[in-house]
């Protein structure tokens, strides 16, 4: 019975130095009162069971019928996304912008990490190279955003390969570690190269994208474009994923040892892995140069790199639509939690180790990998 | 093969002959298993060479021994749990699959035409092991049986001329053990050469057509079934010498 009360006591501690005793004390009457609520109706839990099962019952009924309207449904889903900008107000069609950017971020992670299970900790290494690239080609070269493209991600990709010839001989932690330095390198260099980049000082008047004479300044333009390369990015990775390559890149998380003994070669496998990811990286960095309009060391922390980690982790690694799910909700609770400033960061730990302890395959499981092994 | 200061196995001089089931017994740690990790280029002999279809295939790695026709089960099982019994035996097709990358993508005739032969392929080699109705279940959910005999139809996937079991009858109770034998004669059946490593000394009586026996590292007997039975030497290895 102490169990509810001890742990009203945790959620007080947290909230004591922010809100002070008195919200402590109020938070620890309500904590527990629930958790002991929660104890005491454990032995009615039976009943409870079989209150769930009628509503799963229920709900795949529906379901059943729905499938019918999935078709309707998708249709109605998609005119809303491309109705989008002409119905919201300004603010909302930046975060949608951020959250399409953050989609082809998290669906590059998803193939190094989710796919094939390399922890990687410095992917934002390859986003800020892709913005750089641009931002760089742009403001001294003159190269426009279509043809400075592909050298972006040609970077970032030849970047991946780079950072896999020392890091495909480690595994696990190591590895993690190898490529944590490799993400705090490239800011550095970024940070400390003044005559090349400008330093802390970033690079501004990157121009925006233009389509023949069209400029693609405003942001439901933008909102269009962020759109179509998200879907590209979603298009691919799923097709690449049902795949040979798909398959040997899960079989090399499952157990490498049992796939070189399938006649995979693991280690060009890892590599195409790491080199893909940085490519879609590349990709969303150009974009977010473009949109920016500035690049500068600061958006490219560690913290980013976590971050990006965490939206993968959240949706369920290796599961497509997961990893969306994972990316609206990062990009959107701290949006939503504004006004609660300095709890959101909170909130959202406190979730995150929630979600680990009971859903450690992320809310959608995808094939239930984890990082547990 | 030497482990540091250890000696695995030593000086071995092994044939196995197309088309035969060869096991390899020996009491624990006698250095089996060591003998199919160099084989499948898992590890590197120390001294000595392995020829494999009059090719010298010593310092291959592992996955090109692999599509030179060698494959292998494993003593604990190395499956990949997380993904479904059919893609298990699908991976294993892989060396097989020509599209790559840009076929992926486009997703045309062929690309299409070429994952639908894996697919049939694959249920193929289930139907060999008995395994049909599992296909759609996550590989580490099977039962114990199950996983040894997926793994078995895994590494018939690759088309190999030669598989190693590593005790594949392993932890299964007489009638599945039972069971498995049969799969091996069907394989031999099948054309393809076997390399046994088992304990169950009527499992090995039975089936083999040849056997060698290790101990410590050391090959000290090898023979047919018949032969080896009766072995002065092979039975000290095992019971220990009569006072």
């Amino acid at each position: 019975m102490t169990r509810p009360l001890v742990m009203g006591l945790w959620v007080s501690f947290l909230i004591l130095p922010f809100k002070g005793v008195e919200a402590a004390v109020v938070c620890w009457v309500i904590v527990a009162g629930l958790l002991s609520a929660w104890t005491f109706l454990s032995p009615y839990q039976k009943r409870l069971g079989a209150i769930r099962q009628t509503w799963e019952v229920l709900s795949q009924k529906t379901l059943r019928s729905a499938r019918k309207q999935t078709s309707l449904i998708r249709g109605i889903c998609i005119l809303c996304i491309l109705a989008l900008p002409h119905v919201v107000p300004d603010y909302y069609l930046d975060v949608a912008i951020l959250v399409g950017i953050y989609v082809i971020l998290a669906l590059g992670l998803n193939v190094v990490v989710g796919f094939t299970g390399l922890l990687n900790l410095g992917f934002v290494a390859f986003y800020a190279i892709g913005a750089y690239a641009y931002a760089l080609l742009n403001t001294r070269c003159g190269l426009d955003f279509w043809a400075a493209l592909p050298f972006a991600v040609g970077l970032s990709a030849a970047a991946g390969l780079l950072l896999s010839i020392p890091a495909l001989r480690l595994r696990g932690d190591y590895l993690a570690i190898v490529t944590l330095g490799f993400g705090e390198i490239t800011r550095l260099i970024l940070n400390n190269w003044d005559s090349f980049t400008m330093g802390p000082n970033g690079i501004s008047g990157i121009a925006a994208p233009r389509i023949f004479s069209l400029s693609i300044g405003g942001l439901s333009h933008f909102y269009y474009l962020v759109l179509l390369f998200a879907f590209a990015t979603f298009f691919v990775t799923r097709r690449v994923h049902a795949s040979k390559i798909g398959r040997a890149w899960v079989a090399i998380r499952e157990d490498e040892i049992a796939s070189s003994i399938m006649g995979i070669n693991t280690t060009r496998y890892k590599l195409y892995a790491l080199a893909f990811g940085a490519f879609w990286a590349g990709l969303a960095g150009a974009i977010f140069a473009a949109k920016m309009r500035f690049v500068s060391p600061e958006s490219f922390t560690f913290m980013e790199s976590v971050l990006i980690l965490c939206m993968v982790i959240l949706g369920g690694l290796g599961s497509l639509w997961g990893v969306i799910l994972g990316v609206c909700i990062l990009v959107l609770l701290p949006e939503m939690l504004r006004e609660i400033q300095i709890y959101r960061m909170l909130a959202l730990g406190a979730g995150l180790v929630l979600l680990m302890i009971f859903r450690p395959q992320g809310l959608i499981g995808g094939r239930g990998a984890s990082l547990r092994n | 093969m030497y482990f540091g200061g250890v000696k695995a196995v030593e000086a071995l001089d092994l044939m196995v002959r197309n088309g035969m089931v060869m096991s390899i017994i020996g009491p624990n740690g006698a250095g089996k298993t060591s003998v199919f990790n160099c084989l499948t280029g898992l590890t590197r002999p120390t001294k000595g060479r392995i020829r494999f279809s009059e090719q010298d295939i010593t310092s291959l790695a592992a996955h090109e021994i692999a599509n030179r026709g060698i494959s292998r089960t494993f003593q604990n099982i190395r499956l990949f749990r997380e993904t479904s019994v059919l893609e298990n035996v699908m991976v294993a097709q892989h060396a097989k699959i020509r599209s790559g990358l840009a076929g992926a993508i486009i997703r045309g005739k062929s690309f299409r035409d070429e994952e639908r032969g894996v697919r049939e392929k694959a249920f193929e080699y289930l139907g060999f092991v008995g395994l049909t109705d599992y296909a759609q279940g996550m590989a580490g959910s099977l039962p114990y049986g199950a996983q040894r005999r997926l793994e078995i139809a895994r590494a018939l996937a690759t088309d190999p001329l030669l598989i190693l079991l590593d005790e594949p009858t392993a932890g299964m109770n007489p009638q599945e053990t039972g069971e498995v034998m049969q799969l091996i004669s069907r394989l031999k059946e099948l054309g393809k050469t076997i390399l046994l490593i088992e304990h169950d000394m009527k499992v090995v009586m039975e089936i083999s057509d040849w056997i060698a026996v290790l101990n410590h590292g050391v090959k000290i007997a090898e023979g047919r079934p018949a032969d080896i039975r009766g072995n002065a030497l092979v039975i000290e290895a095992y019971l220990g010498k009569e006072q």
